[in-house]
């Protein structure tokens, strides 16, 4: 797989679910609406940077807090096509993983980019190229990939399910 | 990928589940007699959004034939659950809700997933999961007056920092462990997640044998498995906690993890105090609160809110006589609810307002507004607070004379 983008840098670290999709929203079914509260709590003009082409970079710790999915759903509905951190909470990772949003955690790659910088991700070559400098990308435990490749777990489950 | 014992969702987190199920081409749950919904978020509904979802929930558990526990039958999950004799030790549960770490007060695996996630629980009864890592906390000596299983915890995520735990367990020993009461262990484990953990594991011992003894299990044939870490087990780290030494600590806004000890935090105006969430709901949050405030009164600038975390726990408040004395004491008693905990409903804060809560978190905007405050703290130093109007040691409250 090849993504290329301009990356869209959420500052700090420990951003939380909560200051990215407040509470009071949680009654939203509709990725479609779901997508007008991203970033509500913490900066909503972060909203009109996201796109087909851009690239979430994340902080350490990113996604941590409760479990609500529909921070990735929002995501998923701008079609951001990838997002690369210095880390990640344990569910905000399973989450982007099941709803198949390529997440790849690189420190040294996340560190690297700027407001706008340009990304290339090259999952074959295991490559993150970020304004041209390479980095690799993090090796991935074996369902994890499967269950990426398969473009998240409803694909995967309906497979096995059968 | 790992089995279940029992699925669990809520109103926010089922629906968006049900979804995610019906788009994998699956009707049927694996199995009926192990999955629970709970309706608690926005429940009693805040809006007619809120109880679509709610009506959702009840139609499609009727529809599956699991049990469903609505308002008035039921509470905040994590509690219910507990208490209903779902959770047995050695269980796994899988939690459409980060604070499922809750059961590893019980001696169980319970781990926080996302809709997702518990679509494909819901479909396979299974998810998918790496061995975590172990992180030892020993707890030794006694705990000191005011300080209880809050103090504890935040003292754990104070060290380790809010991401310290990723992709491990948090497992507590110790005399100190042991000392501590189911009450207690529940805030203990329930915060297990505020530190990154999966789940936050007490070793089953005579106190939750006692505990479940009088408790129906409602789920059998659970597939048996160690309980407690192997004696050549490696722990990634090890932490010490000494009792004896801990004070009553607040958490300060904006992270679990910022955390002092109380005297770092004195004089700090409160405009509300929320007592109750899956965390510190119980009885013994109740009575401690009600030791506070016996024969004194909520500060006129301040509002107190006391929500029990269930039915049971409410009516055992009212027949003690608590919920009349908060509510002699000028605080609001409210059915049981997630409510303002999560910014849902039934007390959010405004712009500039400061908390203290008995919850688990206080990032940003988690209670309402974003230039809002939340301190998180323990039962004593929130019904403290409610006096005082501000934050101070509850040992000086009670020693002014009751009003
Ligand atoms: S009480 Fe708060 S933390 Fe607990 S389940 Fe409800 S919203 Fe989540």
């Amino acid at each position: 797989m090849i993504v290329e983008g301009k990356a869209v840098v959420i500052p700090g670290d420990d951003v939380d679910t909560d200051v990215m999709y407040p509470g009071a929203y949680l009654n939203v079914e509709d990725p479609q609406e779901m997508k007008q509260y991203l970033f509500d709590g913490y900066d909503p003009s972060l909203r009109d940077r996201l796109g087909p082409d851009s690239i979430v970079v994340t902080g350490r710790n990113f996604g941590l807090g409760s479990s609500r999915e529909h921070v990735v759903q929002a995501l998923v509905a701008w079609e951001v096509p990838a997002i690369v951190g210095r880390s990640f909470a344990r569910i905000f990772r399973r989450n982007c993983v099941n709803l198949g949003l390529a997440i790849f955690e690189a420190p040294e790659a996340a560190d690297a980019a700027h407001q706008g910088s340009s990304i290339r991700i090259d999952t074959e070559a295991g490559e993150i190229a970020v304004d041209g400098r390479r980095f690799a990308t993090p090796p991935v435990a074996e369902l994890v990939a499967e269950l990426q490749a398969a473009g998240g777990l409803v694909p995967w489950t309906e497979e096995r399910a059968r | 990928m790992v089995r279940c014992d029992v699925v669990m969702a809520n109103d926010v987190s089922g629906p968006i589940a049900f979804r995610a199920m019906e788009k994998m081409g699956v009707e049927r749950v694996f199995d009926p007699e192990r999955v629970v919904m709970v309706a608690d978020h926005f429940a009693p509904a805040k809006d007619a959004r809120s109880a679509e979802l709610q009506r959702r929930l009840k139609e499609w558990s009727h529809e599956q034939g699991v049990t469903f526990y609505d308002q008035g039958r039921g509470g905040i999950e994590h509690t219910l659950l507990c208490e209903e004799g779902w959770i047995r030790p050695g269980m796994v549960i899988a939690g459409g809700d980060s604070h499922t770490c809750t059961y590893g007060a019980l001696g169980a695996f319970g781990t926080g997933l996302g809709s997702t996630d518990i679509a494909a629980c819901l479909a396979l009864g299974e998810f998918w999961q790496a061995v975590p890592s172990t992180i030892r906390v020993e707890l030794t000596g006694e705990k000191q007056p005011f300080v209880t299983g809050k103090d504890v915890i935040l003292a754990v995520i104070g060290e380790l920092g809010v991401g310290g735990a990723t992709n491990a367990v948090l497992e507590f020993v110790g005399e100190g462990a042991r000392a501590l009461s189911v009450d207690e262990r529940l805030a203990v484990s329930n915060m297990a997640v505020e530190a990154g953990a999966e789940t936050g594991l007490f070793p089953p011992d005579d106190t939750v044998i006692d505990y479940l003894r009088d408790r129906k299990s409602r789920v059998q044939g659970t597939v048996p498995r160690e309980l407690g870490s192997d004696e050549d087990a490696v722990f990634t780290q090890t932490l010490e906690i000494d009792l004896d030494r801990l004070p009553p600590l607040v958490a300060l806004p904006h992270l679990p993890g910022n955390v002092v000890p109380i005297a770092e935090a004195t004089g700090a105006k409160v405009d509300q105090v929320y007592i109750g969430n899956c965390s510190n709901g119980t009885m013994t949050d109740l009575r401690q609160t009600a030791e506070v405030l016996r024969g004194r009164k909520v500060h006129p600038g301040c509002r107190a809110i006391v929500v029990p975390a269930t039915q049971r726990i409410y009516r055992e408040a009212m027949r003690e006589g608590l919920l009349d004395l908060f509510v002699e004491a000028g605080a609001s008693v409210s059915t049981p609810t997630c409510g303002a905990c999560f910014g849902g409903h039934m007390g959010v804060l405004a712009a500039g307002e400061r908390a203290v809560a008995t919850t688990n978190r206080n990032f940003r905007g988690r209670m309402g507004s974003p230039d809002a405050e939340v301190c998180l703290a323990n039962a004593y130093v929130a019904a403290a607070a409610a006096v005082a109007g501000e934050l101070v040691h509850p040992a000086d409250v009670l020693a002014g004379a009751p009003a």
